[in-house]
C-alpha cells in the first residue's frame, strides 16, 4: 500500500517543532525549579506547556516524509485519548493498589504497612454487615429487576393500545440520577409512605428509619429506577425471536406457558446473560441512592458483638465515608481494592456460568 | 401471536399496564405538585391539591433558584458546558483512537491497547477516585494548570473514564467499513487524516450518537466524580452536586427540595421528548454491543 507524499512543509514543520520544544523545555525547566513563569501578568506554565506539545505534534504533522507519515498519524490519533486514560485510569489504580499497603493519608505516604490494611478490614464488623448486605442486595436485585423488567417486556410486546407511550413510560425513571431520585423517594417514604401506615395501623414511624424496611426501601428504589432499562433490553430479545418458530408452536397446539418456557425463554439467553451481567454490575456499584436514600443509616443492635450504625450501608458508599468522610484513606483504598477483586470476580463467574447455560439451551 | 386474542384479556393487560404505568409516574407527579404547596400544605396533606398554586411555585423556583448553595443557572451552565465538551471530545478523539487501533488490529501494540481498554471497563470507580485526585493536585500544581475545581480538569477526567467504551463500541462498528473505501480514496490521493475525517468520520455518525447517548447520560446525571474534583463548596458545580448541596442545607423544607428535584429533572425529561427513540435505541445498543 503506496501513500502519497504527505501535505509536507518543511518551514512551518521547523517552526513548529522548535518553538514547541522550547516552549515545553522552558515550561519544564519552571516546573521543576518551582518556579512560575510570569509573563503578561499571570503564570504561563501550564499555557507553555499544553501550547509546546500541541506544537511538537503540528510540526510532525508538517514534517515531509513519505515512509513514517503514516505512522506519526497513528502517534497523533492515539495519543490525547490514551494520555487521559493513562493518567485518569492506568497511574492512579496503580498508586492506589500500592497506596493500599502503606498509611497514606490522601497526600503523603509515612510507613509501609503490609498487610495491615488488609487484616484491619476483617476484624471491623461494620464492613463485614456493609459486605453481606451488598450481595443480598445484588442478590435481591438481580432477581426482582430481571423478573420484572421481563414481565414488563412481555406485556409490551402483547398487542395492546399505546404501547409506546407505557414503553417510554417505564424507561422514564431511568434518565434521571440516583441523587435526585433518592431524594424524591425519600420525600415519598418519609412523608406519603408514612401517612399510609399511620391510617391503617398506627404505625407512625418511616420505612427509612428502620434497618430491614430501610433496606426494602433501597430495592423498591432501584427496582423503580432500573427495570424500565432492563425492559427494553428483553423487549429487543423477544422481537428478535423468528415469528415462524411461534407460528410453528401455535399450530402444534402449544400452550401460552409452554411457548414462553420451552421457547421464548431459550431463544433469549444471550439478552438473559446481558441483563443479569448489567444489573449484577450496577448493583454492586450503586452508590448514589444509597447516599441520598438513607445515607447508610440504620442501627444493629448486635452484630459480631458490637452495636452497629451503619445498617443499609452498601460497600461503595463504606469505602466513600472511610476515605472522605473518616479521612482514613490508606484503610479506604485498601477497602477499594478489595471491592474491585470480588467485583471482577463475581462478574467473570457470572458470565461463565449463564454463558455456559446458553450452550446447554 | 397470531392466535385469536380475548377481547377480555386484552383488556386485563391494558389495565394492568395503566396501572404500572401510575406507579412508575406517581413520583414524578408527587414532584410536581409539591413543588406547588408550601411546606405546611405538603406537611398536612402531601398526595392532594390543597394549596397548589402557580404563585407558590414561582414562590419556591425563585428561592431555590437565587439560594447560594444552588445557584441554578450556575450549576446548569457548568453541567452543559462539561457535558457538550466531554461529549465533543470523547466523540473525536474516541473516533480517531478506535480507528488507528481497529486497522492496526494485527499488530502486536494495537492489540495490547484494546485489551487494556476492555479489561480497564470492570475497575469500579471507587479504587482510582482517591489517587486521582491526589494525582490531579499533585500533577496540576506541578505543571501551573489547575486540574481541581476547573472545568479542563473533569473534562479531562471524562475523556479519560469514558475513552475504553467509547473505543470499545466504535471498534465494533469500524470493522464493519470496508478497508477497500480507505484504499480507493488514498488511490485519489488523500492523506491519512483527510481519509479518517473526510470519509470513515461521517460514516461513523450513527455509532457516535450512540455512544454520545451513553456518555451523555452518565456525565450529565454523575455524582461521585464531580462531588470528588469539584468538591461541595467549589467555584464550579454540576447539577447532581448542586443538588447535595442545597439539600445538605436545608433539611426537610420539602418545597425546596422538590422545587430543586423538578428543575433538575426539567431539562432531561425534555431532551428525552425530542430525542426518545434515538435515545432508547442508543440505551440498547450500548448494553447489546457492551
Amino acid at each position: 500500500m503506496e501513500y502519497k507524499i504527505s501535505n509536507g512543509n518543511k518551514p512551518l514543520s521547523l517552526v513548529c517543532l522548535i518553538a514547541g520544544v522550547v516552549m515545553l523545555i522552558s515550561a519544564l525547566v519552571c516546573d521543576f525549579a518551582k518556579k512560575s513563569l510570569m509573563l503578561f501578568g499571570s503564570d504561563c506554565r501550564g499555557a507553555f506547556l499544553v501550547l509546546g506539545a500541541v506544537g511538537i505534534f503540528l510540526g510532525l504533522f508538517f514534517f515531509p516524509t513519505e515512509k513514517h507519515h503514516r505512522k506519526i498519524i497513528n502517534i497523533i490519533f492515539l495519543f490525547p485519548l490514551l494520555f487521559a486514560f493513562a493518567v485518569t485510569v492506568i497511574i492512579p489504580l496503580v498508586l492506589g493498589i500500592g497506596y493500599s499497603f502503606t498509611d497514606w493519608d490522601g497526600i503523603r505516604v509515612k510507613n509501609v504497612v503490609g498487610l495491615a490494611n488488609y487484616t484491619k478490614m476483617f476484624t471491623q464488623p461494620s464492613f463485614i454487615w456493609s459486605i453481606l448486605i451488598t450481595f443480598l442486595f445484588v442478590l435481591f436485585n438481580m432477581i426482582l429487576v430481571n423478573l420484572v423488567a421481563f414481565l414488563l417486556a412481555l406485556l409490551c410486546t402483547s398487542k395492546i393500545k399505546g404501547m409506546g407511550f407505557f414503553r417510554a413510560a417505564y424507561f422514564l425513571p431511568n434518565l434521571i440520577g440516583g441523587i435526585v431520585l433518592g431524594y424524591i423517594w425519600q420525600f415519598i417514604f418519609s412523608n406519603v409512605v408514612t401517612k399510609w401506615t399511620t391510617a391503617l395501623s398506627g404505625n407512625q414511624y418511616s420505612m427509612l428509619s428502620d434497618t430491614k424496611t430501610a433496606f426494602i426501601a433501597i430495592i423498591i428504589v432501584y427496582v423503580w429506577q432500573y427495570a424500565g432499562y432492563i425492559m427494553l433490553i428483553y423487549i429487543t430479545g423477544l422481537n428478535m425471536i423468528p415469528l415462524d418458530v411461534l407460528e410453528a408452536a401455535a399450530i402444534d397446539g402449544a400452550s401460552r406457558l409452554q411457548t414462553l418456557f420451552n421457547i421464548k425463554l431459550p431463544m433469549i439467553a444471550s439478552t438473559i446473560t446481558i441483563c443479569t451481567f448489567l444489573t449484577l454490575t450496577s448493583a454492586f456499584k450503586m452508590f448514589d441512592v444509597n447516599l441520598a436514600l438513607t445515607n447508610g443509616t440504620g442501627s444493629i443492635a448486635d452484630f459480631m458483638g458490637s452495636y452497629l450504625t451503619n445498617g443499609t450501608e452498601m460497600l461503595a458508599l463504606n469505602i466513600y465515608s472511610t476515605a472522605v468522610v473518616e479521612n482514613k484513606y490508606a484503610f479506604g483504598e485498601a477497602k477499594a481494592v478489595l471491592f474491585f477483586i470480588i467485583l471482577a470476580i463475581v462478574s467473570i463467574l457470572q458470565v461463565k456460568i449463564t454463558s455456559s447455560k446458553e450452550v446447554e439451551l | 401471536m397470531h392466535r385469536k386474542e380475548k377481547s377480555s384479556s386484552v383488556a386485563i393487560r391494558c389495565i394492568i399496564a395503566v396501572l404500572i404505568s401510575i406507579y412508575v409516574l406517581f413520583p414524578f407527579f408527587l414532584v410536581v405538585i409539591n413543588s406547588c404547596k408550601t411546606t405546611q400544605d405538603i406537611t398536612a396533606n402531601p398526595i392532594g391539591f390543597n394549596g397548589v398554586g402557580i404563585g407558590q411555585l414561582i414562590q419556591n423556583l425563585s428561592d431555590v433558584i437565587n439560594n447560594t448553595h444552588f445557584l441554578f443557572w450556575q450549576a446548569f451552565g457548568f453541567s452543559v458546558l462539561i457535558t457538550v465538551l466531554s461529549l465533543v471530545l470523547l466523540a473525536v478523539f474516541g473516533g480517531m483512537a478506535a480507528w488507528v487501533i481497529c486497522r492496526n488490529n494485527r499488530k502486536k501494540w494495537s492489540m495490547v491497547i484494546y485489551f487494556i481498554f476492555i479489561a480497564s471497563m470492570i475497575i469500579p470507580f471507587q479504587v482510582v477516585m482517591l489517587p486521582l485526585i491526589s494525582t490531579f493536585r499533585d500533577v496540576g500544581k506541578f505543571v501551573g494548570i489547575p486540574m481541581l475545581q476547573s472545568v479542563p480538569g473533569i473534562v479531562f477526567a471524562y475523556l479519560g473514564f469514558g475513552g475504553a467504551m467509547t473505543v470499545f463500541i466504535l471498534n465494533g462498528f469500524i470493522k464493519g467499513i470496508p478497508f477497500e473505501l480507505e484504499e480507493a480514496a488514498s488511490i485519489d490521493g488523500c492523506y491519512p487524516e483527510q481519509t479518517f475525517f473526510k470519509i470513515i468520520f461521517p460514516l461513523l455518525t450513527p455509532v457516535i450518537t450512540t455512544i454520545t447517548i451513553l456518555n451523555g447520560m452518565w456525565i450529565w446525571n454523575d455524582y461521585l466524580l464531580p462531588s470528588m474534583m469539584l468538591g461541595q463548596n467549589g467555584a464550579v458545580k454540576t447539577l447532581p452536586v448542586a443538588v447535595q448541596a442545597f439539600v445538605g442545607s436545608y433539611v426537610k423544607q420539602w418545597n425546596m427540595i422538590l422545587a430543586a428535584a423538578l428543575l433538575a429533572i426539567v431539562p432531561m425529561v425534555i431532551v428525552f421528548l425530542v430525542a426518545q427513540k434515538q435515545i432508547m435505541n442508543g440505551m440498547i445498543e450500548g448494553a447489546v454491543k457492551g
